[in-house]
């Protein structure tokens, strides 16, 4: 279980706090207006930011002292999920063994998820190279081989098209039932969020609110809900 | 037109003395044509031996903040319509500011450190400097304690210029791309005009002397004297030697620096420029001295010496392509675990290929040409070839002299090259 226990951000003008827990499988869209905080939340939970007071805990432990890279969770950001002198297949290798010696089966293993995201023989190409989609569908690639129990999404698919985003958000959900990762996920759409087939956790005024069944929020929403959505 | 920087100094002076001295080719055409010859000696003389040395290093250190700008917000400047002075309002006068304070900092201390020019052409008391001053009161007068003060003053003086010119850097903040090439296209109409002529003029300036050092040296290359070659071989061994230890410090400095900043890195880092090849020599010197015959350990301090000074110059270099890419994939790279061996292998080296071989390439020059502590160490057996060349000149060889020097130079220009080409062709 991940548990963000009084969870806060604080700057001079700017404040977040998350106070909720979420289930191993979940399926969690962090939506909200701009500047909300939602790729706030995200990097304290990723630990490349550290929280002003409050704690993340995986199964009971406190994440504090863990580097990002040992956190049980992968995290593909809006863009740079790559490095781009580096083949497609050496950036999920990365996700195996950060010092890139690979044994056979690992090197299957990375063929393997390839072809799973619909990559296949392109492991030898550089990601200038890919098209948007297909550097995406590489970045979860990795996700895939990494196997961690949480899946974070900093917006990774923003710049793809409605019908291939839609496409990526299948891949999430097939690579989350494979590793039945939680997933955390930061988008401003609410299609993105139905779309995850979970529960959304809306922010706004500086309160990440705890996760609801995304069907209900968006059927039944409260007025910060409704005024984000544009509806009467 | 990278090469007058990485020529010697002491070679570098000879070549513009066939072109600007008494008898040299500028005054013969202004004697031919009627007019009053210049003087190359004093104040003017210095200066432009100094432009010469480190215009094109300048031009070097510029076009690496060029290269840094990723394609994709030259395409988007294309697309945009930017003309050139929206071009230079977005794009590059953020990537110059970054720049610039660094290379001029760098600059300001080579000449006032400067010491083979100032002693060949300034020309009496009127253009003297206190590098010059040290060598005179620890050759001539034999006054350490002078020495030591004013060599004080000299670090004071680097300290204040390095300390005005800290608050004018800033980070371009460009974000990174996707090493797509770079679609540039030359200037149409009189801009195109105007860059050839400025080029043409540069190119005339720079190359001139260089060809005059060539055309002198050649003739003797078939009869060199027997102290040639053995001190060939140990200039580049000191040079290899330099440049990997000056290279690895270096960029240990900058990845700690991009990390965080932090003071002491800044000043061990940027200190060793105002210190000189001399005032170091001196000290250490004075160190070894009761501990060992220092001509033991000629070699292994001219190692040490020039290690420290090219440090500055490489760190500068490799700062700003170590913060961009803390900043571009410092995150990636957490989340993956890649720290340590790995992250230096799969990220550091293959990002960082052309500024490190740049950098090395320069280590290995300076290290090559220098002449100043080893002067005050070695013996016959342990002479490098700048020694030997003005060894050489002391002794009346002149064409000897010549010869060496464009081995020296040759070696120089080979051994910057071999590693700026390696570090491009890695980056590729």
């Amino acid at each position: 279980m991940l548990q963000l226990d009084g969870l806060t951000y604080r700057q001079p003008d700017f404040c977040l706090t998350a106070d909720w827990s979420a289930d191993p499988g979940d399926r969690i869209a962090i939506m909200g207006p701009s500047g909300a905080g939602k790729s706030t939340l995200l990097s304290m939970i990723a630990g490349f930011l550290t929280p002003s007071s409050g704690t993340v805990r995986w199964m009971g432990t406190d994440l504090a002292t863990v580097s990002p890279g040992e956190r049980p969770m992968t995290i593909l950001f809006q863009d740079q999920n790559l490095f781009p002198h580096l083949t497609v297949a050496q950036n999920l290798g990365l996700g195996l063994r950060p010092d890139l010696r690979l044994s056979p089966a690992e090197r299957n293993r990375v063929e393997d998820a390839l072809a799973r995201v619909g990559l296949k023989d392109l492991g030898p190409r550089r990601p200038g190279q890919l098209s948007g989609g297909q550097a995406s569908r590489a970045a979860l690639a990795r996700a895939l081989i990494r196997a961690r129990p949480i899946l974070l999404l900093d917006e990774p698919f923003a710049a793809l098209g409605p019908a291939l985003r839609q496409e990526m958000l299948d891949l999430v959900r097939e690579v989350a039932d494979g590793t039945g990762a939680l997933v955390l996920m930061v988008t401003h759409d609410p299609t993105d969020a139905l779309a995850l087939q979970g529960k959304t956790a809306f922010v706004a005024d500086g309160l990440v609110n705890p996760p609801t069944r995304t069907d209900d929020l968006l059927a039944h929403p409260t007025p910060a809900v409704q005024a984000y959505l544009g509806r009467k | 037109m990278g090469a007058p920087f990485l020529l010697p100094a002491v070679v570098a002076v000879l070549g513009l003395l066939a072109v600007f001295g008494r008898s040299g080719v500028l005054n013969s055409a202004l004697i031919a044509l009627g007019l009053p010859p210049i003087s190359i000696y004093g104040l003017q003389g210095v200066v432009l031996a100094h432009v010469f040395l480190n215009l094109p290093l300048a031009t070097r250190m510029i076009l690496q903040g060029w290269l840094a700008i990723p394609a994709e917000r030259v395409r988007l400047a294309q697309s945009l319509g930017f003309g050139p002075s929206e071009t230079f309002r977005h794009l590059e006068s953020p990537m110059l500011r970054e720049v610039l304070p660094g290379i001029a900092l760098v600059i300001l201390v080579i000449c006032l450190t400067s010491f083979a020019v100032v002693i060949t052409l300034g020309g009496g008391p009127g253009a003297t400097t206190i590098e010059l001053a040290i060598y005179q009161a620890v050759r001539f007068e034999f006054d350490l304690a002078r020495a030591a003060s004013l060599a004080a003053l000299q670090l004071a003086l680097g300290g204040l210029a390095a300390l005005a010119i800290a608050g004018f850097g800033r980070p371009a903040d460009f974000g990174a791309g996707l090493d797509r090439d770079l679609p540039l296209s030359a200037p149409p109409g009189w801009r195109r005009v105007g860059d050839a002529v400025a080029l043409a003029a540069v190119t005339l300036f720079l190359v001139t002397p260089l060809c005059a050092v060539i055309l002198r040296g050649l003739p003797g290359l078939a009869d060199l004297p027997p102290s040639v070659l053995p001190s060939a071989g140990r200039s580049v061994f000191v040079a290899l030697i330099s440049a990997f230890l000056a290279t690895a410090a270096a960029l240990a400095l900058a990845i700690a620096s991009a990390w965080r900043t932090r003071l002491m890195i800044e000043a061990a880092a940027t200190l060793p420029l105002a210190t000189s090849g001399l005032v170091l020599g001196t000290g250490l010197f004075l160190l070894i001295q009761p501990l060992a015959p220092p001509m033991t350990l000629a070699l292994p301090v001219t190692i040490l010496v020039n290690v420290a000074l090219s440090l500055p110059y490489l760190y500068r270099i490799l700062l700003p392509e170590t913060r961009a890419l803390q900043a571009d994939y410092g995150r990636l790279a957490d989340s993956l675990s890649l720290t340590g061996w790995p992250r230096l292998r799969w990220l550091i080296l293959p990002r960082l290929a052309r500024p490190l071989g740049f950098g090395a390439g320069i280590a290995a020059a300076l290290s090559m040409g220098d002449l100043g502590v080893i002067a005050l160490f070695a013996g016959e057996s342990q002479a490098t070839l700048p020694l030997v060349v003005s060894q050489l000149r002391g002794a009346y060889q002149m064409e000897a002299a010549a010869s060496a020097a464009l081995i020296l130079v040759t070696l120089s220009f080979a051994l910057f090259w071999a590693f700026d080409a390696g570090g491009r062709r890695a980056a590729a």
